[in-house]
């Protein structure tokens, strides 16, 4: 049976891990590579690194950053940020990750998935949703930019679209959960997973161990995502893994 | 030394980080007479049955595969590679593989057996269940491997399934026969069972060197 995953999440900028609360103040947590071994080691399933570089010269470090995890480890790893076009998936799949993660330049252009799904097949193209529940319009509504545009998009709809398009997983964060360390956003990721074909992962809120078994059981999540718990130690990996065993969720 | 065959489609990259740290030789190449002096080759693949299929055929790289085998020579396919060595897929359409297996290549259902949707691709760590001795499961434990795939083989034959996965059904994993090996996974991303699945395969080609 195959199992739900853990994937730490490193926020990459200038070559260094950083992560934000809500998006907004950074503080700094280290270096990609050290982390990205020491996630490996307690049993991560996975990781994301998502390039929050806003110059140029940031971006070609990534490129370096993630020959050096692929180098170094042996379980497959996810590169989001600032990846607008063919060339840029391109540049990075070349450089050892296994999928890119599109967001905003999905947004914009939608297309770029079909491309990239073409291109380099579904499983390499993860797209990454922003949401936020919008009393207007009575549902969750998608942000860009990191969380500071609202953009005319239901979440379930985009998500959708996105899966028709081509994607082949989607990373679902929860606007009104992230950083507040409180649980994952359930109804959220349900509302996604329920719709879509592909795997969703969910990500924003998560505060202890227990908050996993809830969003994988209640959210429907095939796997979940976490930075600043792990980062600063509030729990590892194991630790969370331990406690999904003893409650029945399958894991590695 | 390990030939990669690089004909446009493939985390290469991936592959050859983890040859270097099993500390193995290697080239990477679409040249016929370079892969021609190495003594086993790993055929990578991500992406589609049809475009991997028109670029191997292209390059004649499909006939060079047919002669390497028949004259003895280990060959690796790994995830969209070892597809590709079965005789057909129904990816976009039906395309004909290179047919060193037999058995052909179908799009997971999404629907169970009792009418419930799950979700593809397969992606994600599975456990591996071994079906007979083979060279590269020897000495190794049922754990599990990172798969990552919308596409299965189905219709293989018995003494070609080495390991098999459950998902929604039993998913060939690992399959061989005399020379000819498969990985439906990434070894090179799976952890330590997969790269001791990487490592046996070296093993038996370093063998075949030392008996020959």
């Amino acid at each position: 049976m195959l199992t739900k995953r853990i994937i730490p999440c490193l926020d990459v900028k200038e070559g260094r891990v950083v992560k934000g609360i809500q998006f907004l103040s950074l503080r700094d947590a280290g270096d990609p590579v050290e982390l990205a071994r020491m996630y490996d080691e307690q049993g991560a399933d996975e990781l994301v690194f998502l390039d929050i570089s806003a110059s140029h010269e940031g971006r070609k470090t990534m490129v370096h950053v993630v020959e050096e995890v692929a180098s170094e480890l042996a379980i497959p790893f996810t590169v989001g940020g600032g990846i607008n076009s063919l060339e840029d998936m391109r540049r990075i799949l070349r450089a050892g990750a296994d999928k890119v993660s599109l967001n905003t330049a999905a947004l914009l252009n939608p297309e770029l998935i079909t491309e990239g799904a073409e291109y380099f097949g579904s499983q390499c193209i993860v797209v990454a949703i922003d949401a936020k529940w919008d009393e207007s319009i009575g549902t969750w509504r998608v942000y860009t930019h990191g969380g500071r545009k609202p953009v005319d998009k239901e979440a379930i709809a985009w998500a959708k679209e996105a899966v028709e398009r081509g994607a082949g997983e989607i990373l679902l964060t929860s606007m009104d959960s992230d950083g507040e360390k409180q649980g994952f956003n359930v109804a959220l990721t349900k509302a996604i997973s329920e719709a879509v074909s592909v795997p969703v992962i969910a990500s924003g809120g998560a505060g202890r161990a227990g908050d996993f078994t809830e969003i994988f059981i209640a959210g429907k999540a095939d796997a979940a995502l976490a930075a600043s718990i792990f980062h600063y130690k509030e729990t590892s990996v194991a630790e969370v893994k331990a406690h999904l065993k003893k409650e029945g969720v399958n894991v590695r | 030394m390990i030939g990669i065959i690089d004909y446009g489609m493939g985390n290469l990259f991936s592959v050859s980080k983890a040859l270097e740290r099993l500390n193995v030789p290697y080239i990477i190449s679409d040249k016929k007479e370079e892969l021609k002096h190495a003594d086993g080759l790993i055929l990578p693949g991500v992406g589609a049955f049809r475009d991997a299929m028109k670029l191997l055929s292209e390059t004649g790289l499909d006939q060079f595969l047919h002669e390497e085998v028949i004259a003895g020579k280990p060959l690796l396919g790994i995830c969209l590679g070892m597809q590709l060595l079965f005789e057909e897929s129904e990816e976009n359409g039906f395309f004909k593989g290179l047919g060193l297996l037999e058995g052909r290549v179908v799009h997971f259902s999404g629907i169970d057996q009792d009418g419930q949707t799950y979700k593809v691709p397969h992606m994600g760590w599975n456990r591996l269940t071994f079906h007979q001795p083979s060279p590269l499961v020897d000495g190794l434990k049922e754990e599990h491997v990172y798969f990552v795939h919308s596409y299965h083989v189905t219709g293989e034959t018995s003494d070609e399934l080495v390991a098999s996965t459950d998902y929604f059904g039993q998913v060939p994993a690992v399959v061989g026969k005399d020379k000819i090996f498969g990985m439906q996974f990434h070894p090179e991303k799976s952890g330590d069972l997969g790269m001791s699945l990487l490592e046996n395969y070296i093993r038996f080609v370093k063998n075949l060197e030392v008996t020959a």
